[in-house]
């Protein structure tokens, strides 16, 4: 375990790395921020000035130097815009985007799991094939469209629930959530529902799979012949086996649920992380979008090393560092 | 009281296909006497494992069981509510099957899997329940049971594994158990040592044994009776010895014949020519007769069971 660990980390650091080189090459060429930022009737010393200012008159290779020794002490840079650090910017906007991203995966689990195995026991039924329809849907209309809709009925039309925002919000550990009140949580709903209906359709998908592989297996017939009721036997043998791929696939799809989050919360303008990121490639805020990808990244790699861990804990025929 | 345990009459389960209905079991009368083990052997789609699973209400759809009866100590099973069927599988017969690989559960632990079948009958403590499982765990062999029974199946052997599902069939001191070929995935030692230990079972809990198998070898030193099924009907049966013996069955008299043995070493087996038919497509009349050597018009005609007085019962115009 502590050798699976050990690896773990060092790869991961190896992926950071080149991962930042990327990022950092990509945002260099992608365009120069001085032209955005700067007033269009500025004079050609006033430019010159700021471009000095912001470091960028120095070679990509020096620039990326000085960014690679800030890093290592935990300076990510200061916003050209806000001209506060990078790394303060987003985790002042990471609570709201968890937030979101945490419901939207409960939602996931505790509504797809459950129909996706009603669907896959009660699989040749007008039930069975309306969840599977309904999953369809999920996974192919476009969550911006969903998110559109949602607003036009929900909020336009039947004038239920807010359209944007987080709503009040009040202090948990000293961190804002909008889940304890009942302003926050109906502001909460429409993005959640909006960001989960994806991957509430793969949960069904995966879980409807896994039930109807598993009700072939042998295992069942012979805990059918020992006499266990139906409800044993979906409730421990069948849900212990379909749950672990459903966690591991899960597990991996919430670091793309904390990424998808950009475009709900761009709808819902919801003040996440997502939002800030596209504001900053707006206006080429070159720290703000490679500390938003450094930190994606490294909440990817800290998410797989879990599902992981917890994939070993699942099944026990597993155990950590004993291949590779 | 009369001796009878099971008694089977004219059973049929069919599988209502898309291609077309295919009478896997089709109109078998057996009958197995207390603490008998009988036999039941045929080749694959012969319609043997399928008769296992009639007795359980275990017939998956699209197959069901469509006409006959099966008597349980004088009631009729067939016909009964899903909790009739239920507290019956298990406590009164249990079946034990083919793969000890597929047959437990592999993210649950042995004793989970044990305990969960006493506590499906009787209302014990889980403490009573595990006693009772590491008991029944050393009389089925297995070394230090009250430890391995913290296992997980991948952490057992094939053979140990089969114990374990053997054990798990015992729990509930079962009048009857049915194993559909639970030594053909094992090695042919350890299969020696279930059966010996099966044997001895029987004997001292004066439970009775369905035992099914393609292998004639296995019936030859086990079995009391037994029943030689084809395309979905038992075309003879009788005393283990007698039938061996004596085949009176073309089919059987093949079935014995390819088997190898030491006087016939170097010389080519003998094969039964063709293939078993399809069950949704069995010919007319005698099933067997495009594969018989005695076979001519009469055999257009289905033969009827002709029982000798011994008990000895054949299906064939032409009986050897």
């Amino acid at each position: 375990m502590l050798a699976f660990l050990i690896r773990r980390i060092s790869q991961s650091v190896m992926v950071l790395l080149v991962m930042s080189v990327l990022v950092f090459v990509g945002v260099f060429y992608i365009g120069n921020p001085i032209d955005i930022l700067i007033a269009p009737d500025a004079t050609p010393a006033e430019y010159a000035r700021a471009v000095k200012e912001l470091g960028l008159d120095k070679p990509m290779l020096d620039q990326y130097w000085i960014f690679l020794k800030d890093a290592v002490h935990g300076d990510l840079g200061n916003s050209f815009v806000y001209n506060e650090p990078a790394l303060k910017l987003i985790l002042q906007r990471m609570p709201a985007t968890m937030e979101l991203a945490v419901t939207a995966m409960l939602m996931a689990v505790f509504i797809g799991i459950p129909l996706g195995m009603l669907a896959g026991i009660k699989h040749d039924t007008m039930l069975g094939r309306s969840i599977m329809r309904f999953s369809i849907l999920g996974f192919s209309l476009p969550t911006f469209w969903v998110g559109l809709m949602f607003i036009i009925l929900f909020s336009v039309q039947l004038g239920w629930l807010p359209s944007g925002g987080r709503g009040t919000t009040v202090e948990l550990l000293g961190v804002p959530v909008s889940f304890l009140t009942w302003d926050g949580i109906q502001h909460l709903i429409l993005p959640a529902m909006n960001l989960a209906l994806f991957k509430t359709s793969l949960a069904i998908r995966l879980s409807r799979a896994g039930v109807q592989e598993n009700l072939q297996m042998d295992y069942v017939k012979f805990a059918k012949a020992k006499g266990l009721s139906n409800t044993r036997i979906i409730g421990l043998h069948v849900m212990k086996n379909i749950m672990i791929p459903v966690i591991t696939v899960l597990g991996m799809e919430f670091g793309g649920l904390i990424a998808f989050a950009v475009v709900t919360e761009t709808i819902f303008s919801w003040p996440g992380m997502g939002k800030l990121v596209i504001d900053s490639i707006g206006v080429l805020d070159r720290p703000v979008i490679v500390a938003y990808l450094l930190i994606t990244v490294t909440m990817f790699i800290i998410i797989n090393l879990l599902v992981d861990i917890i994939y070993s804990i699942l099944d026990p025929r597993v155990r950590l560092g004993d291949h590779n | 009281m009369s001796n009878e345990l099971l008694d089977i009459k004219k059973l049929e389960t069919f599988f209502y296909t898309r291609a077309g209905i295919a009478k896997a079991v089709n109109g078998i009368s057996l009958s197995v006497d207390k603490g008998e083990i009988v036999g039941i052997v045929g080749e694959s789609g012969s319609g043997k494992s399928v008769t296992g699973f009639s007795i359980m209400g275990l017939v998956d759809p699209p197959g069901e069981i469509a006409g006959g009866s099966i008597k349980f100590k004088g009631e009729e099973i067939i016909g009964q509510t899903e909790e009739e069927w239920r507290s019956f599988r298990g406590a009164k017969v249990s079946m034990i099957f083919q793969d000890p690989m597929m047959t437990l559960n592999p993210v649950l632990r042995i004793d989970t899997q044990m305990i969960e079948a006493i506590r499906a009958h009787e209302k014990v403590s889980k403490k009573e329940a595990r006693r009772r499982c590491v008991e029944t765990l050393a009389m089925v062999g297995i070394p230090s049971p009250a430890e391995r029974i913290k296992s997980y199946p991948h952490q057992f052997s094939g053979g140990m594994r089969q114990r374990v599902a053997i054990a798990i069939g015992l729990l509930n001191k079962p009048d009857l158990i049915i194993a559909d070929e639970p030594t053909t995935a094992l090695d042919v030692t350890i299969q020696g040592q279930i059966l010996s230990e099966m044997q001895t079972l029987c004997r001292k809990t004066g439970m009775a044994l369905i035992w099914i198998t393609h292998d004639l070898t296995v019936i030859a030193g086990l079995a009391h009776k037994v029943a030689v099924m084809y395309a979905g009907k038992i075309i003879e049966s009788g005393n283990v010895q007698e039938v061996l013996d004596e085949p009176l069955h073309p089919y059987t008299h093949g079935l014995i014949g390819s088997v190898p043995s030491r006087n016939k070493r170097g010389q080519p087996l003998y094969q039964i020519p063709g293939m078993t038919p399809s069950l949704i497509n069995i010919p007319e009349g005698c099933s067997f007769r495009m594969r018989c050597p005695h076979a001519d018009e009469i055999c257009m005609k289905e033969p009827d069971e002709t029982i000798s007085d011994n008990g000895r019962m054949v299906r064939c115009h032409h009986p050897l």
